[in-house]
């Protein structure tokens, strides 16, 4: 009954997805990338990966407040971009930030918190995208669930490695981590009612 | 103007590098055009029956300054000196459009698009503390203290980024003569600006205004230390620190003060913004030392703006290549007084 719909929503997830590497890609053709390029794809991607993983997060509020379902048949495609932008800032910084340098990345990631909690988030998206697939969710059974609840963690982290990484003016990480406090929000709010009910 | 560059700097200046200049100057030019539309606009609102009279009147009288700047007050008269001698310079627009400069805005790109409004001149610097006799400086009795040089220096950013940049400016020394401390006089103190009419960023409470920077008196004597008032053999744009800012190579960028209102010779180490705004992070010296880290940054390698997405990083000195200031710290515990 919603097939149609799914469909429509994913093509124009693959149409939005794909505009900000466009962008980049333009831009950088165009040496329009900022005095310092590499640290703006770094961002760029940085904050793509960020949108995306809200907005998979988005999917289940969404259920809870409209009673609709169809759209959390979107939910494992924005995730997989998110994925997909994590990879794309990850290796910006290990190639164009640090040109392959593992001693220094090393020492980057020991020394400084807020890469530390930027890179254990990406090191606990990695089994998620790995059992995203439909084998691994029948496989996996029960436990899929409980391993795939670990993206809360991962957008706690990612909210703080953007927090912790700001030099001062921390609106920006402010109004992100604002959109996660009220999805994590309403998912805390509607489990609260369920449990009251069953009591 | 450019003319002159690519004399001095045949190698280093590229012709493709001009255009985005004029380019980015006339973007300006619209911005102060459009600004001023605003501004008829809001006019044209409060004075309905004088609406099209004071659009045309507040737009003609906004471009006029613009274009007589720009003709009769840019270009600097000064020496050519050998620092900086085989340095690849960072092309103008970079400089001038990728600033930290908070009271125009926390984004590197704001103090180029919010600091038109900004008025260089007429200025003074008051001149305070253990000083024989409080005095007031005009900038242009500043500018005949001593001729001004140009001095190609690295810049450093705490955040891990640096810049080659062609000042032109004078020693701090001999303002400091001219000023003339007493015995008491340890450090030195710079206050900048901060009009929250012309600097939007000064009326967000991100830093504690106005920005005070600081240096130890041995410190602001040296030779190297520079009072600049220009780059490019221009007068110093407006978010570069115009009318005049501090600028020390061997410390990190944010030790240089820009927009100085007053100078204060005092006993007593200042407690500069940036110590005050995160003292296990920040330091006094600020001096660029490879060995002492940041919590947040890796302070061993940098990346050069304008190098390219592929360049990658390169190493870090100490004292950022200037090594004739480790005296002024023998003894000193660097690790302790970063």
């Amino acid at each position: 009954m919603y097939a149609q719909r799914v469909f429509y929503a994913k093509c124009l997830i693959w149409v939005f997805a794909f505009i900000p590497i466009l962008r980049l890609v333009w831009l950088g053709v165009n040496d329009d990338l900022t005095a310092n390029p590499v640290e703006f794809v770094e961002r760029s991607t940085g904050t793509w990966a960020l949108v995306f993983l809200l907005l998979s997060l988005s999917m289940t509020p969404i259920r809870l407040l409209t009673k609709q379902v169809w759209q959390i048949q979107l939910r494992r495609l924005l995730g997989l971009w998110m994925f997909a932008y994590a990879c794309l800032h990850i290796t910006t910084y290990v190639w164009l930030d640090y040109g392959f340098v593992w001693a220094d990345i090393a020492k980057d990631i020991i020394k400084h918190p807020y890469v530390i909690v930027g890179f254990t988030a990406y090191l606990l998206t990695i089994p998620l995208a790995l059992t995203s697939n439909s084998a691994m969710i029948k496989r996996l059974k029960s436990k899929w669930k409980t391993l795939h609840q670990a993206v809360y963690l991962i957008s706690i982290l990612v909210i703080l490695h953007f927090w912790w990484l700001v030099k001062k003016d921390v609106t920006e990480p402010f109004y992100y981590a604002a959109v996660l406090c009220i999805l994590l929000g309403i998912r805390v709010y509607y489990k609260a009612i369920a449990s009251k009910n069953k009591l | 103007m450019i003319l002159d560059n690519n004399k001095r700097n045949p190698s280093q200046i590229q012709p493709s590098e001009i255009t985005p200049r004029e380019v980015f100057e006339d973007r300006r030019h619209f911005i102060k055009a459009a600004g001023a539309g605003l501004i008829a606009g809001a006019i044209a609102s409060t004075q309905a029956t004088k609406a099209i009279a004071g659009e045309i009147k507040t737009d003609a009288n906004a471009k006029k300054p613009a274009a007589k700047t720009g003709a009769t007050q840019k270009t600097l008269t000064f020496k050519k000196t050998a620092y900086g001698e085989g340095e690849k310079l960072t092309k103008f627009e970079d400089v001038t459009t990728y600033n930290n400069y908070y009271e125009f805005g926390t984004d590197k790109s704001d103090p180029a698009t919010h600091s038109t409004l900004f008025k260089p001149r007429p200025w003074s610097i008051s001149i305070e503390g253990a000083v024989k006799k409080a005095k007031t400086i005009s900038i242009e009795d500043l500018l005949k203290l001593a001729p001004l040089e140009e001095r190609i220096y690295r810049m450093r950013c705490v955040e891990g980024w640096s810049m080659v940049i062609p000042w032109v400016g004078l020693p701090l020394a001999s303002l400091i003569k001219w000023a003339e401390p007493t015995g008491n006089a340890k450090y030195i103190e710079f206050i900048s600006a901060n009009d929250a009419l012309t600097m939007p960023g000064v009326r967000v409470p991100v830093l504690d205004w106005p920005y005070v920077e600081g240096l130890r008196m041995d410190e602001a004597n040296h030779p190297l230390t520079l009072l600049a008032v220009g780059l490019y053999g221009e007068v110093l744009p407006n978010q570069n620190g115009a009318p005049v800012r501090l600028v020390t190579p061997w410390k990190y960028g944010f030790k240089g003060a820009k927009a100085i209102v007053k100078i204060r010779f005092v006993e007593k180490m200042p407690v500069t913004t940036w110590v005050k705004t995160g003292p296990s992070e920040y330091g006094f010296y600020a001096n660029v030392n490879p060995f002492v880290d940041h919590p947040r940054w890796t302070q061993s390698s940098e990346k050069r703006i304008g190098a390219g997405l592929f360049a990658g990083r390169i190493k870090t000195e100490m004292f950022n290549g200037y090594p004739e200031v480790g005296q002024m710290y023998a003894g000193m515990d660097l690790r302790k007084y970063f």
